[in-house]
């Protein structure tokens, strides 16, 4: 095998992530004339928005076509992918699927990215880099309630991967909860294949919409993806039911049923307003989480973004407080693909900056140029805006603890129940950090990725509304990797990636 | 012709490209493991490689998360209902604890 970069020769970007963020911050930096090598943990690039099955071969494989109605912009995932492959071939680009960062430091002007395969007989590695673009993405908030560690209750996200990556329906008969528009597409997606959607139990009020229409005005798409999901919705009789919530799943084994309770308009439990609902499948959402860890390890400053949860800070250019790290997608803010998009174009020009001084002389158009920045930065701006008002409309509502019972876990992985975490609250203990420490909250396998804003949650709200927003749970390790890897660990550098393999044999073909 | 993997012992069908999670969740399958303390039954939660709720074995390597798996014909995949022991940071709890629940 060939590397593009050996031990002497760092590459110019590392992007972190095979998502819309990272692919588009990939191809550009190529564009615009940088060695590039794309880590992602996955079989296949596009991460959660375009997540593809695992290559594969054999009778009755999934296809990439097959589940191309549960997706958007396949036609720009195919073209950025094409720019990969191009790359690849040129040898200005190297794709490292199944690999996963689990550390990184920086170190004489570069940034060293230890990573570490993820599939059988993985192998333990190092990549260096002068520019690192972070673009982990996001994973689903879900926020406890009594019986929500019952088998057949998912994050809303887990059902949509289940569906996009392998062409699985969780369930069939279904009832989604949380808040935000994520619940629709998913919704949509399993109605398509056959499960009956029962319910979509959306906790904030729409008409809290009216308040942000310039916002809405400024991204037409958005608009017109919001039409078309009502008339799908209207196509296969799901009711959304504003301000309501799952407040409750039961079952033996599994979940056999869950309890939706009414809010009222300061999105408190309305008593008695209970349905109980029989379900086989629950999903569950309330917004997503942006992965920092990488971020907070090199040094980058973080703030609250306008949903209350930590992003990475950045200017305009998507660089970091850090020099050597620029962030792109959901690490430096929720807002979705289109946003992300844009995000990684600015990186990967930001990335050439930090390399090379500003672009001078200025082509008047192409990859890079003045013109084309300031058509990406407009395009970032109104999404960013929209991004803004989506939180604004669909918060997290006090109701979410009024639902919890003390025996309820909240964590999982530690089997921590909500008593114990208000109990050590009570006793005046004000920070997430210290909650962990003497309830084992966070602790756990997931390192508290799971439980994390719901411990936030319940220390913000004993702290009262002008606290500030707690520090970000550091991981030193943001990926888990076994002794015997780190144990293998040699002075070799990035030349022992996983086994290739095609990551998207079919694109040719769409 | 369909493609099989074996989990505790009996075949369970599967589509190349899916993972192992996918494969036992479209066969019917929504448990494979249990937890540490209580024993409560787990299966996919976040679907996505973040939450650790769905480890189980596969070809004797432990703790493999089902859903970011691939499912091929060669493996052997196994339910982790070991004893908790196996896990270090678990004790077993006492039987007072089981008795008293969660606090």
């Amino acid at each position: 095998m060939t590397a593009v970069a050996g031990p002497a020769t760092p590459y110019d970007v590392a992007v972190v992530g095979g998502g819309p963020a990272g692919l588009a911050a990939a191809t550009t930096a190529l564009a615009v004339g940088l060695r590039v090598v794309l880590v992602e943990r996955a079989t296949a690039l596009g991460g959660q928005y375009w997540r593809q099955p695992a290559p594969s071969s054999g009778a009755g494989r999934l296809r990439f076509g097959e589940l191309h109605d549960l997706h958007h912009g396949l036609d720009t995932f195919t073209r950025l992918c094409n720019r990969v492959l191009e790359g690849e071939r040129a040898g200005r680009l190297r794709l490292l699927l199944r690999t996963q960062v689990w550390t990184a430091v920086r170190t004489e002007g570069l940034v060293v990215l230890s990573t570490a395969g993820t599939g059988a007989g993985a192998s333990a590695g190092e990549v260096r880099a002068r520019r690192v673009v972070i673009a982990t993405g996001a994973h689903d908030v879900a926020l406890p309630f009594p019986g929500w560690e019952l088998p057949g209750v998912m994050t809303i996200g887990g059902l949509q991967a289940l569906l996009k990556g392998s062409g699985v329906v969780a369930g069939q008969r279904v009832v989604l909860g949380g808040s935000g528009p994520f619940l629709l597409p998913v919704a949509v997606g399993l109605a398509r294949r056959g499960a009956t959607v029962l319910g979509v139990h959306e906790a904030a009020s729409p008409q809290r919409w009216a308040r942000h229409l310039p916002a809405v005005g400024r991204n037409p798409g958005r608009l017109a993806e919001g039409v078309a999901y009502a008339a799908e919705l209207a196509r296969y009789r799901i009711r959304v039911h504003p301000r309501s919530m799952i407040v409750q799943a039961e079952g033996a084994d599994e979940v056999e049923a869950v309890t939706v309770q009414r809010l009222d308009a300061r999105g408190h439990l309305v008593p008695h307003a209970t349905r109980r609902i029989s379900a086989d499948t629950v999903g569950i959402g309330w917004g997503f989480a942006p992965v920092i860890d990488l971020a907070v390890t090199l040094g980058c400053a973080v703030a609250a973004g306008p949903d209350g949860r930590l992003v990475v800070t950045t200017d305009a250019r998507q660089q970091t407080s850090v020099p050597e790290v620029l962030v792109a997608g959901e690490t430096s803010g929720v807002g979705g693909a289109a946003l992300a998009l844009a995000e990684g174009e600015l990186a990967g020009y930001a990335a050439r900056d930090g390399l090379a001084g500003p672009l001078t002389p200025t082509p008047a158009a192409g990859p890079g140029s003045l013109r084309r920045r300031s058509t990406v930065g407009r395009r970032r701006d109104a999404q960013r805006a929209f991004a803004s008002a989506l939180h604004a409309v669909h918060p997290v509502p006090a109701a979410w603890s009024q639902a919890l019972t003390g025996p309820t876990l909240l964590c999982r992985c530690e089997e921590v129940p909500v008593s114990a975490v208000r109990a050590v609250i009570a006793r005046g203990v004000d920070g997430a950090r210290p909650v962990r420490q003497l309830t084992r909250v966070g602790m756990g396998w997931c390192q508290g990725r799971t439980c994390e804003a719901a411990c936030a949650l319940l220390v913000a709200e004993a702290a009262g509304p002008s606290a500030a927003p707690p520090p970000p749970f550091e991981r030193l390790v943001a990926q888990p990797v076994s002794l015997g890897l780190l144990a293998a660990l040699d002075d070799r550098h990035d030349d022992d990636p996983p086994a290739d393999e095609p990551f998207l044999d079919d694109v040719g073909r769409v | 012709m369909t493609s099989s993997f074996d989990f505790d012992g009996r075949p369970v069908r599967y589509r190349p490209g899916q993972t192992v999670g996918a494969a036992l969740v479209a066969d019917g399958t929504r448990s494979w493991s249990r937890s540490g303390r209580t024993r409560r039954p787990m299966g996919l939660f976040c679907g996505i490689g973040v939450c650790f709720e769905c480890l189980l074995t596969v070809d004797g390597v432990p703790d493999v998360r089902a859903c970011l798996a691939p499912a091929h014909e060669a493996v052997a995949v196994h339910s982790q209902d070991g004893p908790p022991s196996r896990h270090p940071s678990h004790p077993s709890p006492t039987a007072d604890e089981l008795a008293e629940g969660a606090p």
